[in-house]
């Protein structure tokens, strides 16, 4: 298994099934977020089960917290290996006329990823943490929404988002469709998956943003 | 025509390399771009100087040894075709054209724009056959039927020359396309079934032996593959590695 | 018979190959693991032997001075491999094989030998299937067959338009397979420089490691020297750049005899020459010649125009045009052997009807193979009254499936589309029939050197056809050669590894040194291509496609005038101790300035017309070779003086017992 985990097409389906959670984890928080806007009671009760759910709580979320870690993590060490693998470098590399710029460069649009998961995190997760298990707060299932609402007040949050949900957008448009080549899936199916990976990673970073940008522009008032 | 080149000149492995401007003319259209090499070393010879080395052999694109990176791009701008193919009417008067080596940690050069490709043998030793004897006592060609579906798309996949052009064009320098294309032809004809596991495995660990980066699915390789090799037998190889290291 | 023995086996011809594997000598499996082989050149031909003389145990080390095995120029084959198989039930037998061949060589070849290539040739199929080679297939799943110059029946397997490449990718997978074993090691980026004889006995080699200069001595119990023709004497020639003869050349100069150098093939369909600039020639594929029609225009007028630019072959209607080769030989037409292809076109453009600007060029065209084609599949498609436009499209779409690389080529090479206007092609030297005598065990004059495929003379006469060149190397290296060796090897058991400290090692390898010292000490005015190209235009101009006494004589003397001066006034830059291409290419020069001349003298001395080999003295009045059987029915085979020119003649009365001697007729 150790030798598996060395070999550069094991490495590549780590990525990829890594991937791939993130990319279920996403559309789930994404059903959830859309709530908000769309119904904040259902938002308020649906964001109350997931965080006080067990099963949630301590099995999916350490499993979640370990998917994104071994992604980058995995991304990272790839990445190095790659530029190694270069030796000296070209004084002229034409890499536009061959590959689309956001598969030539994932850990960019990785790393603006990667640095607003940590501002998101900061933002709700610590938060929570901190509610839940340092000041032992009482349950209160009402106040998600209005939190959330909240968060984007400032427009310099808001910005940073959308910006980050465009390069999530970059990012998932070169990896989900990667992601099954890489598992070994090219055959008469792979074009509508493909289609179906665009589509995907178009539209729910556009959701995440609008979701964003409604709630900057309408705030709570009271 | 006249053009200026730019072209990386190393005396030998340990020596360090540079850019060396040229400057040449009377180039024409119909002349390949190993011809204009040619003239250009005709005058460097003429000079006394040392002619700029480059590999080159059948000048016709098909035994994979002229190499060359041209203008950032493996065999130059042209597609589906190898170096000594290009022809300089694809350039313009005037241009400046820079010359590479390929460039590849499993590919160190040898001198000027000659690069040692032997990790490919390698890749190729470790697995890249079918195990029977060449006695001649094997069974009549006809007795063994396959489908015309599956012979040509193991024929497709083994018209790689073995270039490397896959590597030098790749971000990773990854030599998937090149190793796959050897997977997949024998995955694809019943003849090679019986070592297929133990094939992708022993290839796919010399592979990474040698130094080569990761695929990262880039697609760079196959655009710039002389022989149209697809990206199709790199998904192949990832499922018949897959399912060779599930069986353990 | 005097000193050429060809130890033909007797008997029966059908009997002579099986007799002769049961009454040779073999070396037992544990022996043979004390015996070193060293092959030198890894084509179909040293790639196949070193890969079975390993599987059978011996100790082999392979030497190329390409970078990989892989890219010796067997790879640049094209159209097939012929084999007796008769999967097309259309009377094909290893005799009919055997009788095309030896027709198509003009009845210049050994009948054993012949037969025991025909013999083989469908075990050849078999292997290679076995190994993985993807030949072509029809939708049953079964082998395909295409049909090739010179033959009546369908007898061409093939991969696409890369058949030489998939056999010699073939023989390299069974080389890697004794590679991993540890029973091959193998020296790429490597070339022989001389042959070192002890006892007189072929014991190693002297090679020079091309990265780092290294001269280095390995020696062997046998030497095997599968390294290719010498079509590169002719400077533009369809061979690689780096095909060179000093291998054969350097045993030749050992004492082994070099068998009628004079018969080169010059294949009738490549792409014709562009300029002064030309480096080398492109083929393409005779195969072409199935559905392709050869043709000039019939007034000289039109052709002038054509080559004024003035006038488009398209313009021409059919009656404007003379398809030559149908006109003359009605029976084979398009399909007649290569020799007689090239003379034709020859002929045409010599009387002024070539087409390029250069004059020297005819149309291979495919307009009607594209109506027929398009015909067809309209029909089987179910389209009713198709017109002319839907007509053309389904043709070239099946013109397409069958040349398309090769049409891509073409495109890229010329720029101009042959889908809709006339390809353009030319003769070019291709393939040598020439090469290192050997008997019928392949061993030259040299106990212990032996030569396999096109470096040696033995099976295509003086015309090889289509198609038989992969047939004779991998037939040669997989299964004659690493059998009739066992027969020398045999004696050897107890001899021992032999020492490379001997005096004839030291002084072969003093004698590599000089050689190139006293090359690079030349006063340096020109470079090598210079004389390259200057002996190309010699051995063109008056040993190419006709012959006559007076050029030939010329051209010994002026050869000999260009070597004098190749010596004295030959630039090479850099030194000997490191990567210097220039240097490796003066010394394969150096040897071509030799062969070249003696080329000369075997051409001069054959009074006739025969196969490659034709004398303007010795034509009938149609223009038809003529062969004089009674006077030349002979293997010339050379034996070195110390000057080409002194070279000894030595003859191998060619006895034919199964095939009546005939003319040469396709018509």
């Amino acid at each position: 298994m150790s030798g598996l985990i060395k070999s550069s097409i094991a490495r590549k389906v780590v990525m990829a099934l890594s991937g791939l959670f993130l990319v279920v984890f996403l559309t789930q928080h994404f059903v959830i977020n859309i709530t908000s806007v769309i119904d904040p009671e259902t938002f308020n009760s649906w964001s109350h089960f997931m965080g006080y759910n067990p099963l949630v709580q301590f099995i999916l979320q350490p499993i979640l917290i370990a998917g994104v870690i071994i992604h980058f993590v995995m991304g990272f060490i790839l990445e190095i290996q790659n530029k190694n693998a270069r030796g000296v470098n070209y004084v002229k590399y034409k890499g536009g006329a061959n590959a689309p710029w956001v598969s030539r460069n994932m850990i960019y649009s990785g790393l603006v990823v990667l640095a607003f998961l940590v501002l998101h995190f900061y933002d709700f997760w610590v938060h929570e943490m901190a509610y839940k298990y340092v000041n032992f707060l009482p349950e209160d299932p009402t106040r998600y929404h209005e939190e959330t609402v909240v968060k984007f007040a400032p427009f310099w949050r808001t910005i940073l988002y959308v910006v980050s949900f465009g390069l999530l957008s970059l990012h998932l448009w070169h990896g989900f469709s990667s992601s099954f080549q890489s598992m070994g899936l090219n055959n008469k199916y792979s074009s509508a998956i493909k289609t179906f990976t665009k589509i995907f990673s178009v539209v729910i970073p556009l959701g995440f943003a609008f979701i964003a940008l409604y709630h900057h522009l309408n705030p709570i008032t009271h | 025509m006249k053009l200026y080149l730019k072209i990386w000149r190393q005396k030998d492995a340990n020596a360090n390399g540079q850019i060396v401007d040229y400057t040449l003319d009377g180039v024409e259209g119909d002349m390949s771009f190993l011809e204009m090499l040619d003239i250009l070393n005709e005058e460097l010879v003429s000079k006394g100087e040392e002619p700029v080395e480059f590999d080159h052999d059948c000048r016709e694109g098909i035994c994979g040894t002229c190499s060359l990176q041209i203008n950032g791009e493996p065999h130059g701008p042209d597609r589906l075709i190898t170096t000594c193919q290009l022809h300089m009417r694809k350039f313009n008067d005037g241009d400046t054209i820079v010359i590479e080596p390929f460039r590849a940690k499993a590919f160190p050069v040898i001198k000027d724009l000659i690069v040692d490709r032997s990790s490919f043998d390698r890749i190729q030793q470790a697995g890249g056959y079918i195990s029977v004897n060449t006695s001649g006592n094997t069974v009549d060609a006809n007795a063994i039927p396959i489908e015309k579906h599956a012979a040509d798309a193991a024929m497709d996949a083994a018209t790689c020359i073995g270039c490397g052009a896959c590597v030098a064009a790749c971000k990773n320098a990854s030599a998937m396309l090149f190793t796959s294309a050897k997977v997949s032809q024998f995955a694809l004809l019943p003849q090679g079934q019986v070592e297929a596991a133990d094939r992708v495995q022993n290839m796919v660990r010399q592979m990474d032996l040698e130094g080569f980066g990761n695929c990262t699915n880039t697609g760079a390789c196959e655009v710039e593959c002389p022989k149209g090799i697809s990206l199709e037998n790199i998904a192949r190889m990832n499922r018949e590695y897959l399912s060779a290291s599930v069986k353990g | 018979m005097g000193i050429l023995d060809s130890k033909i086996p007797s008997g029966p011809l059908a009997d002579k190959w099986t007799k002769h594997k049961n009454d040779i000598d073999l070396v037992n499996p544990a022996n043979k693991r004390n015996i070193d082989v060293l092959v030198v050149g890894t084509g179909l031909a040293g790639g196949a032997a070193a890969a079975t003389l390993a599987e059978l145990g011996y100790n082999v080390k392979t030497f190329c001075y390409q970078d990989s095995p892989r890219r010796a120029h067997s790879i640049a084959a094209q159209g097939g491999i012929n084999a007796a198989k008769n999967y097309q039930g259309d009377g094909d037998s290893p005799y009919r094989l055997f009788y095309d061949t030896i027709k198509g060589g003009d009845y210049r070849s050994r009948e054993a030998n012949v037969y025991r290539l025909a013999e083989e040739s469908a075990n050849i199929i078999d292997q290679c299937v076995a190994q993985g080679v993807p030949f072509a297939r029809e939708y049953g799943g079964l082998l395909d067959n295409r049909s090739f110059g010179g033959v009546l029946v369908s007898r061409t397997f093939y991969a696409k338009g890369q058949t030489g490449q998939q056999l010699l990718l073939g023989a390299y997978a069974a080389m890697n397979r004794q590679i991993n074993r540890g029973k091959i090691q193998a020296y790429n980026r490597h070339e022989m420089m001389d042959l070192v004889l002890v006892d007189g006995k072929a014991r190693g080699i002297i090679a020079r490691d091309m990265v780092t200069g290294e001269i280095q001595r390995h020696s062997g119990h046998a030497v095997v020297l599968a390294t290719g023709g010498y079509g590169n004497v002719f400077f533009l020639s369809t061979n690689a750049m780096g095909s060179n003869v000093m291998a054969a050349w350097r045993a030749h100069r050992r004492g082994a005899f070099f068998a009628n150098p004079c018969y080169t093939q010059i294949h009738p369909t490549c792409i014709p020459v562009s300029g002064e600039h030309q480096s080398k020639l492109t083929l393409m594929s005779e195969s072409l010649r199935n559905d392709g029609r050869i043709w000039v225009p019939k007034r000289k007028e039109d052709a002038d125009a054509i080559r004024a630019g003035k006038l488009k072959p398209t313009q021409l209607g059919e009656e404007e045009r003379d398809y030559y080769l149908e006109r003359r030989y009605p029976a084979f037409g398009n399909l007649v052997p290569r020799d007689v292809a090239s003379r034709a076109a020859k002929e045409r453009c010599d009387a002024g009807f070539g087409v390029n600007k250069t004059g020297e060029a005819v149309y291979l065209d495919f307009a009607s193979a594209i109506e027929r084609y398009g015909k067809e599949k309209a029909l089987t498609s179910g389209l009713k009254d198709p017109d002319k436009e839907t007509i053309t499209k389904l043709g070239e779409e099946v013109i397409e499936a069958k040349y398309g690389n090769l049409f891509q080529m073409y495109e890229k090479i010329v720029d101009e589309n042959p889908y809709k206007t006339p390809m353009m092609i030319y003769p070019a030297v291709h393939y040598t029939m020439g090469g290192l005598w050997v008997d019928y065990n392949l061993q030259t004059t040299i106990p212990g050197c032996y030569c396999a495929g096109e470096a040696n003379f033995s099976d295509h006469g003086a015309n090889r056809l289509g198609a038989s060149a992969l047939m004779q190397g991998l037939a040669d290296g997989y299964f004659v050669l690493p059998y009739t060796i066992g027969d020398y090897l045999s004696d050897d058991i107890r001899t021992g590894p032999i020492p490379t400290d001997s005096a004839e090692f030291e002084a072969a390898e003093k004698g590599v040194r000089d050689r190139m010292e006293k090359l690079m000490s030349g006063t340096g005015i020109h470079s090598v291509d210079y004389y390259h190209k200057k002996l190309g235009k010699i051995m063109w101009n008056k040993c190419g496609m006709s012959r006559n006494g007076k050029e030939l004589e010329e051209a010994i003397k002026e050869i000999a005038e260009l070597r004098k001066d190749f010596w004295e006034n030959v630039k090479i830059p850099g030194t000997i101790d490191s990567k210097n291409q220039e240097l490796e290419k003066a010394g394969r020069v150096a040897d071509f300035l030799e062969l070249g001349e003696l080329f000369a003298k075997d051409a001069l001395h054959r009074n006739e017309s025969c196969g490659g080999h034709f004398r303007e003295e010795y034509q009938t009045e149609e223009g038809e070779a003529l062969r004089d059987d009674k006077n030349f029915k002979y293997v010339a085979a050379w034996e070195f003086k110390g000057e080409p020119k002194d070279a000894e003649l030595h003859k191998e009365d060619l006895v034919y017992e199964n095939i009546e001697l005939k003319t040469r007729s396709y018509k």
